[in-house]
């Protein structure tokens, strides 16, 4: 029978076995996690730390779909050519196909130990466990998991210092427009943001300026990014640049093995990248389960991010050129939409703000028209009378 | 015993669109296709209770606004996850340029 193990219990090793069984395979598969608990869903750890975590599917649902759960089980490695894995605690076991779904880790730069990070569910106790009444909290990076846990932090009732070193916040996700109406929730909800300010060095308590300042607090968290968890593809010999190197069908340097989600390095639109998404996390699972039963198909889907701050949602399609114009379009109430054209004058990105859930139409239909590679006058696009559903159906 | 509820007018909702219902202390809503078919849905996505009337129709599907799942209107099966859990659906008629629902 054929055998496909999956490294990785995370959002894009549980789709893709899932995928597999949906798709008629009908071999084994087995999902091996190094954490102990069934898998989860992780972004709620910044939004909703003191929530159960969310499982991904219930435990029934392994159990009916045939596939065989290995958690709290650490790979210690992958012999490509014998087709096996090895665990820690020394079971080996072999494979037709091997998925690496392994993800990323929480990354700290020098001079920061000791500070808290977000990855894990128990990570996110551990700072739940901080973000009492009056608790100084101090914050480095201003990305989507700091300010998340700076909202989460005020709500709480705990005074948030958020520290970025660039002039300003989301600098690597969303235009000005988008991350000045974020800036501004922050400052409206008590929440300080200091930008451009280069932290020198940060332990549990204290964080220290370059220049000079010394700032106390309770406690300190580093939202400062992520790195790709590439050990066990290096130690096989998989080319790892930036993440696991795949092709379009996520395939890795070796023609067993695949690798999907934030661990991997993808091509898209002409360029290599890497993600740190929850979607993009599901969509490469599905992908990539496709492509290990034999699918040819090159992976199109548009990057997609969300975040939650306050009452506020943030979504963002597509990745914006920070040197490129932006556009306004002008709804003229309490959202924000912006969007992007390519020097192919192609729809390249856009990004929207708003209470609730007001501008996910929109922004699911400007995801939409990337995804077809649309070309529209930028100024149909910025008419708030212009219907983009027709856009849509005409594209 | 379901009845029969007038719930709105066919013209109150666009093409490909959706509006929210609530009756009777639950919440719904209505969604018309592509070609003009009326299909009433659990008003909360069975992912995490987002309301669906934010969510965009595409033919007979409909796409939770905050987390991307799609379920099909007619069925209420999800489509895409993150949702594992289909919809309820409720039987749904157009009479006299009214829709409605049982429920």
């Amino acid at each position: 029978m054929t055998a496909i193990l999956i490294i990785g219990a995370g959002e894009s090793g549980v789709r893709a076995a899932f995928a597999l069984r949906g798709q008629g395979f009908d071999g084994t598969i087995t999902l091996i996690g190094e954490e102990a608990a069934l898998p989860y869903e992780r972004p709620p750890l910044s939004k909703n730390p003191q929530a159960a975590p969310k499982a991904i599917r219930p435990a029934s649902a392994y159990a009916e779909a045939g596939i065989t759960l290995r958690l709290g089980a650490r790979v210690s490695g992958i012999d490509p050519a014998a087709r096996s894995v090895t665990l820690a605690d020394g079971d080996c076991l072999t494979y037709d196909s091997l998925l690496l779904a392994t993800g990323a880790r929480a990354r700290l730069f020098p001079g920061m130990a000791g500070c808290l990070t977000l990855r894990s569910d128990r990570d996110a106790t551990a700072i739940q466990a901080q973000l009492r009444p009056r608790a100084r909290i101090g914050i480095i990076g201003g990305g989507f998991i700091g300010l998340e846990l700076a909202a989460t932090a005020r709500k709480a009732g705990a005074e948030v210092t958020v520290i970025e070193a660039a002039p300003r916040v989301l600098g690597r996700a969303v235009p000005q427009e988008i991350a000045a109406r974020v800036a501004d929730r922050h400052g409206a909800e008590g929440a300080r943001l200091l930008t451009g300010a280069d932290v020198a060095a940060a332990d549990a308590r204290r964080i220290t300026l370059a220049d000079g300042t010394a700032l106390d607090f309770d406690a300190v968290i580093a939202g400062v990014g992520a790195r790709p968890e590439t050990a066990l593809a290096e130690a096989a010999g998989i080319t790892v640049d930036n993440g696991i190197v795949v092709d379009g069908q996520f395939r890795t340097s070796d023609p067993n093995i695949f690798a999907a989600g934030d661990c991997c390095n993808f091509q898209w639109r002409g360029t290599r990248i890497r993600l740190e998404s929850w979607k993009a996390a599901q969509d490469q699972g599905a992908h990539v389960a496709t492509a290990m039963l034999g699918g040819s198909d090159a992976y199109a889907k548009v990057p997609w991010f969300w975040s939650d701050q306050y009452d506020l949602t943030l979504q963002v399609a597509g990745l914006f050129d920070m040197g490129r114009p932006v556009r306004c379009r002008e709804t003229g109430d309490d959202k924000t939409l912006v969007f992007q054209c390519d020097a192919d004058g192609r729809l390249s990105a856009a990004a929207g703000i708003g209470p609730g859930n007001r501008i996910a139409k929109d922004l699911r239909i400007f995801e939409k028209l990337i995804e077809r590679g649309a070309r529209i006058d930028p100024h149909v696009l910025a008419d708030p009378a212009e219907n983009l559903k027709r856009q849509l159906k005409a594209a | 015993m379901a009845d029969w509820i007038d719930a709105c007018a066919a013209t109150d909702i666009d093409e490909e669109d959706v509006i929210r219902f609530d009756h009777g202390g639950r919440t719904f809503v209505i969604i018309r296709d592509h070609e003009d078919n009326y299909y009433c849905t659990d008003g909360l996505c069975t992912h995490e209770d987002v309301h669906l009337e934010d969510g965009l129709v595409v033919e007979n599907t409909i796409e939770c606004p905050k987390h991307a799942s799609i379920f099909n209107a007619s069925s209420g099966e999800v489509e895409t996850p993150p949702a594992c859990e289909n919809l309820h659906t409720y039987p749904t008629k157009v009479e006299n340029g009214r829709v409605f629902v049982e429920i």
